[in-house]
């Protein structure tokens, strides 16, 4: 019972990480129909950042940690969209080549400064101490790291549905050039919502460095992940973002645990099937 | 003008072996396997608007077969060399199946997260695969009772076989096939009014490319006697996918000179830096920005232009 407890959790903190992954993949996607494959290198760079802080501020907490790096790794986005993405809007080809081009270059650049010893990240202090619930014991800091995906669900849910500025995303998604035509100043919406994008990837880097540590490869591990997500739950999909995140987190966890050498594989499964029945994603629209 | 082109490039291949040394003819025999690579790629990339991240699968897992058997099972090359490439074509029909569900950006992610899988499974499996470690100690075949173990008998084999593929892939290009193809990579919806199937074209031409992206894979495991999961990582992919881009997609020749490009940045750059993946990655976003179609057209239209002033 206690096994399946525990993995029920590693699952779920994994989908946590997932979710905080792909959601920003999947919003660029839905509205610059770009898939930014530095996404994963994103993630990575918040988590080497996180490393590197939290050892050298011991006293440092993880949350401002996240926020710091997630701005850092943010205001890196913003740049490479502003410097070389918007040359090429006319080339979506040409867009994802260089998205790959960066991955390779951030990743390397890691390796280059970090070296290539993975480097542990401390659990923060207050959140080292396990958790009994209904007497079984969870791992407190799982526990918040799932709490803390289902905020930044929330947030990101009543950003893009309850605001201004999420109508005008939604609209950019909808019809780009209708948007522009009714004055929404669509270019500029789309360096947001990439630095978002790549904020949240970069603060779920730092979350996520307590379980995964910083490694070189951390970005080719957690990006097919990602984009497993996004195909299965629907590209542009927040809620499919959501849901295929715990999917995966699931599938990936149990099938390590239990058939170790074909977890590859049983990752695969979900993907096909939906694929054959629904290849817009469980909650993808046509033609979006 | 075509014919003095053709008679250069024939010089230019039977030169190596006559004059050069052994680093240089391995060097050309490297070329030749990327080449093979490059140019099954293309036919995806270029001539059915396929753009797949996830090549590799095919040049590695017909690698990994033709490894395991003869090296394993103690199969001979020849049946080895069938099965592997018959397994790495039955894969093609079966990712084509399953990523020609989507087109464009949704097609890339899917062969990236296929290729991305295979690769996990080259690392994990260590009790087939060896893992990180590789499979090392392999041999070449010996065709006709010929030893390819001179770097210079294995590059007429290379030059052979590559020569066969551009043929065979050239042939497949400028058949009815080859139009009807290039008809869907432009106007899908007005090819399917016109009673072709374009999901039965693309899949057709995803599992030729796939047969000789396998028989790249062969000669690559042949050349290398060597395999390691990198072969089948995105780096390995996103290298064919800048050779065809830097060349040309879309045209015969882009494909080879791209590789032989990339290949000869990759040998001159890591010979004096390590960081071969950063120089990748500055490369492609040099190429992308500065010359978008690639070498061979670019270089195309300057001879057009030169052409007519001198006329």
């Amino acid at each position: 019972m206690q096994f399946w407890i525990i993995q029920g959790l590693n699952s779920l903190s994994l989908g946590a990480l997932l979710f905080l992954l792909a959601s920003g993949f999947s919003l660029i996607f839905g509205l610059m129909r770009l898939a930014n494959l530095t996404h994963g290198a994103f993630f990575m760079l918040g988590t080497y950042f996180g490393a590197t802080a939290l050892r050298q501020w011991s006293g440092l907490n993880i949350w401002v940690t996240a926020l710091g790096a997630g701005i850092a790794v943010a205001a890196l986005g913003g740049l490479f969209e502003r410097l070389v993405l918007t040359r090429l809007k006319t080339n979506p080809l040409g867009q994802v080549l260089v998205t790959l081009g960066m991955s390779f270059i951030i990743s390397d650049a890691c390796l280059m400064l970090w070296g290539g010893d993975s480097i542990p990240v401390p659990t923060p202090q207050s959140l080292q101490a396990p958790t009994r619930i209904f007497g079984f014991v969870f791992p407190t800091y799982r526990l918040v790291l799932v709490a803390c995906a289902i905020v930044v669900a929330i947030a990101l849910y009543f950003l893009l549905e309850r605001t201004r500025l999420g109508a005008m995303i939604r609209a950019g998604v909808d019809d780009r050039q209708m948007a522009r035509a009714v004055g929404i100043p669509v270019s500029n919406l789309f360096t947001l919502v990439f630095c978002l994008g790549a904020g949240i990837a970069g603060a779920g880097g730092v979350l996520g460095g307590p379980i995964l540590s910083a490694y070189p490869g951390l970005d080719a591990d957690m990006l097919p992940l990602a984009l497993i997500v996004v195909i299965l739950g629907g590209i542009g999909s927040l809620l499919g973002a959501f849901v295929g995140s715990f999917i995966i987190g699931f599938i990936y966890t149990f099938g390590t645990a239990l058939f170790p050498e074909l977890a590859y594989i049983i990752l695969f499964l979900p993907m096909i099937v939906v694929i054959a029945f629904r290849p817009q994603g469980l909650f993808g629209r046509v033609g979006a | 003008m075509k014919w003095i082109g053709a008679a250069l490039l024939a010089a230019a291949c039977l030169l190596p072996p006559l004059l050069a040394g052994d680093f240089y003819i391995n060097l050309a025999s490297q070329i030749l396997i990327a080449a093979i690579f490059a140019l099954s790629l293309n036919l995806l990339v270029g001539f059915g608007g396929m753009t797949s991240l996830g090549h590799a699968s095919y040049l590695g897992v017909a690698a990994y077969l033709s490894a395991l058997l003869t090296s394993r099972y103690g199969w001979g090359h020849g049946a080895a060399a069938v099965i592997s490439i018959a397994g790495t074509t039955a894969m093609a029909a079966a990712f084509g199946v399953i990523a020609l569900r989507a087109t464009g950006l949704g097609f890339l992610m899917i062969t990236l997260a296929l290729s991305q899988v295979l690769w996990g499974l080259a690392y994990r499996m260590s009790d087939v695969t060896n893992g990180d470690n590789g499979i090392a100690g392999l041999t070449r075949p010996m065709p006709f009772g010929i030893s390819l173990d001179s770097a210079a008998s294995f590059y007429w084999f290379a030059l052979a076989v590559a020569a066969l593929a551009f043929a065979m892939m050239a042939i497949f290009v400028s058949s009815s096939f080859g139009s009807s193809l290039q008809g869907v990579r432009d106007q899908p919806r007005r090819m399917a009014a016109l009673g072709f199937n374009p999901w039965m074209i693309r899949w057709i031409t995803f599992i030729y490319a796939g047969f000789w992206g396998g028989v790249s894979g062969l000669m690559y495991v042949y050349y290398n006697k060597y395999i390691h999961p990198t072969a089948l990582s995105t780096t390995s992919s996103a290298e064919a996918l800048l050779g065809v881009i830097a060349g040309g997609s879309g045209t015969l020749g882009g494909p080879v000179a791209g590789a032989a490009l990339v290949l000869l940045l990759k040998n001159y750059a890591s010979a004096y830096v390590e960081r071969w993946n950063m120089v990748l990655g500055l490369v492609f976003l040099f190429i992308v920005l500065v010359m978008p179609s690639g070498i061979v057209p670019g270089f195309g239209r300057l001879l057009a232009a030169w052409r007519r002033r001198w006329r």
